[in-house]
């Protein structure tokens, strides 16, 4: 690798190591073909293949993910589509033992980093927030307040070398996000500690309706990385080949005691900010058909079947686990999960407050008059059969527990 | 063997104990290192245990509670220092939507114990933004635990128990109370989190205070025996958890109540303590219960402030009102409309 390369002496050297290039980082041209570069090594065939694989699967969840808001399945989907690139070889970049830090645009990459599908979407089918084990999974919980689990990462990642272990911790965020104080914050805390982290900036264009234009005057995201020390470079977010690479690099750096990477991907979001969105209102469909010609699925597709390293019965193969995939991800999200109100009062505290205890009390006592009320023929009974549905609003299943706990005071008198 | 030491020597003393017994709590933070802090609390910490154990951060109170949380996931204690009250409110976002939830968030999987030290409160001559009472904000977020001692002791004692809690603290050291004094020998335990404690008996109403106005009801008290009232005087200790059991069963005693807060009157944590009180006890009380708060104006300056504070006057004007005659308050009857100001915000 020529990553190692020593800059010229003095500061103007240091200052030159740190610095991305101006132009982002180019490994593989929109039509698939190698463009050589001479401090980026092309990944081998088989992570590539491999990479391929999970960005097919990554795109075809976030597909089914957006199909399942329109059946009201999910409150809410926001799209990573057209992202592929970035989301999958953040994931691969790191090690499991790694920690990731993703936001709630990164499903895809929690798919990837082999979080199960029903628990990535937990959060967003609004069944708790955080549906997998951050711990087990060494996975933070998918964070929307912009650019606050940057710090988190930072922390982490410091915390984690200060006992000798070799960790590395991933930060997704984007474009608009490093507006926000916290993520300067974390450049200037982990550049003091060293702390090994890589901030992966997915620079989509857009912070939900605001363009990149209007978010920034710096002439690259990446370029916010030198005022803090942090070494930095830009890459063209669809294109696998580089994303990997430098990725690689990236983490490499860190965990070798380099201190913290920023690296930021040029990419697009294909979809509206989440389906709740109408993406017309700000941007044109030709500027979206552009973007199109970049694809990075196709673009690596293209790349590995010139390489002799995927054929037609290898894509139709990839297409068939994924539209397995698919399917189990259908099934399991159109079945009604239970939820359990008794919970809320569970993981507040270690041990619950005795104002806890008296509020869950509150609570089993007129879950427990619902229950006495549904077994009694009586026009409560009926309307609460009517209305307990998940689908039904608020308001209605709330004058239902009111007007079943009455009754039950009443009888208590 | 009993010792004369200040309040602020006592949470050192506190810090300094936890650090030697357990390597993973960690104090981090604005000066806290060579300088000791600017109030002088960790005096010493780094010298003796090291710049790992006791460091300085950069100048960021986001920054400081954001990287404490992923230092948190890694098993290390953190006990970061806030310089001054209102210097926190950057960190708001960080303690709100972090510290306080990741538990919750996570299903009980992941929570992020550590003590967020926040001098508060006025009293001491402080120019603006050094001497805000913020407590209410953090009370008022669940996940979070408020703790603010009034003694030495409980200095000692609650911030030990703040740093070996497996839930998030927010440490609230009354300024005005770093340089009183006791006879203690440490180490000592107080009474848990949870409880609050009875700081002097009496029998015909019940003064509520917690930090910075403990002082002034147990002089208050004094006070009131001249006028012929044998006050009780209850120090809350934690504002969360709150102790119910015992402000109810004081009330229930003495029948009548105040409420006194340092911070501005109007949302506070006063308010709440009287519609608690209210519900528990209404049929043992005698008379409304009555708050002594600060003004509902941002902290005023050093020339003004003894104007803004609660005083023994002011504590002895509410009790006073407690209807001993059984005649309504007419502060609150008076053009049909209430009065504004302390009590009646």
């Amino acid at each position: 690798m020529t990553s190692t390369l020593l800059p010229p002496a003095g500061l103007g050297g240091e200052v030159a190591a740190l610095l991305p290039r101006p132009v982002p980082v180019q490994l593989l041209d929109p039509d698939g073909r190698l463009t050589p570069d001479e401090q980026y090594d092309v990944p081998e065939t088989e992570a590539l293949v491999e990479m391929y694989r999970r960005m097919v699967i990554g795109r075809r969840f976030d597909v089914q993910a957006t199909a399942l808001t329109r059946q009201g399945r999910l409150a809410v989907y926001p799209s990573s589509r057209g992202q592929e690139a970035c989301q999958v070889a953040g994931v691969m970049a790191v090690k499991p033992t790694d920690w990731v830090f993703p936001t709630y645009r990164e499903s895809m990459a929690l798919v990837t980093r082999g979080i199960d599908p029903d628990k990535v979407l937990t959060l967003l089918r609004g069944d708790w927030h955080c549906g997998y084990d951050p711990v087990a999974e060494r996975t933070a919980p998918q964070c929307t307040p912009l650019a606050t689990q940057t710090l988190h990462a930072a922390g982490l990642a410091y915390g984690e070398r200060r006992q000798g272990r070799d960790t590395v911790a991933l930060a997704f965020i984007g474009d608009g996000a490093t507006s926000e104080g916290d993520f300067h914050e974390a450049m200037n805390f982990a550049g003091v500690y060293k702390s090994p982290v890589v901030l992966l900036v997915q620079n989509n264009e857009y912070a939900i309706s605001v363009p990149l234009s209007q978010q920034t005057a710096a002439p690259a995201l990446a370029y916010k990385g030198i005022g803090y020390g942090v070494r930095s470079e830009q890459v063209d977010g669809n294109d696998p080949v580089a994303m990997l690479s430098v990725l690689r690099v990236a983490v490499e750096h860190a965990r070798s005691g380099g201190g913290p990477f920023l690296v930021e991907a040029h990419t697009y979001r294909m979809e509206a900010h989440t389906n709740a969105d109408d993406a017309t209102r700000y941007r044109d469909d030709a500027e979206v058909a552009g973007w199109s010609g970049k694809d990075p699925v196709l673009r690596l597709e293209r790349y590995l079947r010139s390489v002799g390293a995927l054929d037609d019965s290898a894509v139709e193969s990839i297409a068939a686990e994924t539209e397995s995939l698919a399917a189990d991800v259908r099934a399991r999200l159109n079945a009604d999960v239970d939820v359990e109100p008794l919970e809320l009062f569970e993981h507040v505290y270690a041990t619950p407050t005795s104002q806890l205890v008296e509020q869950r009390e509150q609570v089993a006592a007129e879950l427990a008059a619902e229950a006495e009320s549904a077994d009694a023929p009586s026009p409560v009974r009926d309307h609460a059969v009517l209305h307990t549905r998940a689908d039904d609003p608020p308001a209605r299943d709330h004058a239902v527990l009111h007007a079943a706990a009455s009754e039950a005071k009443q009888e208590e008198r | 063997m009993p010792e004369r030491i200040t309040f602020a020597r006592a949470l050192n003393a506190a810090m300094r104990d936890a650090m030697a017994e357990d390597d993973k709590v960690l104090v981090f933070g604005e000066d806290v290192g060579k300088l000791g802090g600017v109030f002088r609390v960790t005096d010493g910490l780094q010298a003796e245990f090291g710049a790992d154990r006791c460091f300085d951060t950069p100048l960021a109170e986001s920054g400081i509670v954001g990287f404490a949380v992923g230092m948190s996931m890694t098993g290390f204690k953190p006990v970061v220092e806030m310089q001054f009250d209102a210097f926190a409110y950057p960190a708001f976002e960080q303690i709100t939507s972090h510290v306080a939830k990741l538990r919750n968030r996570t299903r009980g999987a992941l929570g992020v114990p550590m003590v967020i030290r926040v001098p508060y409160a006025g009293g001491i001559g402080g120019v603006e933004h050094h001497c805000d009472s913020s407590e209410a904000y953090y009370a008022h977020t669940p996940g979070l635990k408020v703790v603010t001692p009034a003694t030495v002791e409980d200095a000692y004692s609650l911030l030990r128990e703040a740093i070996a809690d497996p839930d998030p603290v927010v440490f609230m050291e009354p300024k005005k109370l770093y340089w009183s004094t006791a006879e203690v020998s440490l180490p000592v335990q107080g009474e848990p989190f949870g409880r609050a404690v009875v700081r002097r008996p009496g029998r015909d109403a019940t003064l509520m205070a917690y930090g910075p106005t403990v002082p002034v009801a147990l002089e208050a008290a004094e006070a009131a025996v001249d006028e012929g009232w044998d006050l009780e005087v209850i120090d809350l200790r934690t504002i969360v958890p709150f102790d119910d059991v015992t402000v109810a069963e004081s009330v229930r005693r003495t029948g009548r109540c105040v409420v006194l807060q340092e911070a501005q009157g109007f949302a506070g944590v006063a308010g709440e303590i009287a519609a608690r009180v209210q519900e528990r006890c209404f049929h043992s009380l005698h008379a409304p219960v009555l708050r002594v708060t600060g003004f509902d104006i941002p902290y005023p300056a050093p020339k003004l402030e003894h104007t803004h504070l609660p005083s023994v006057d002011r504590v002895l004007d509410a009790v006073a009102r407690l209807q001993w005659d059984d005649v309504p308050d007419d502060r609150f009857v008076a053009g049909g409309q209430a009065l504004a100001g302390q009590g009646a915000a």
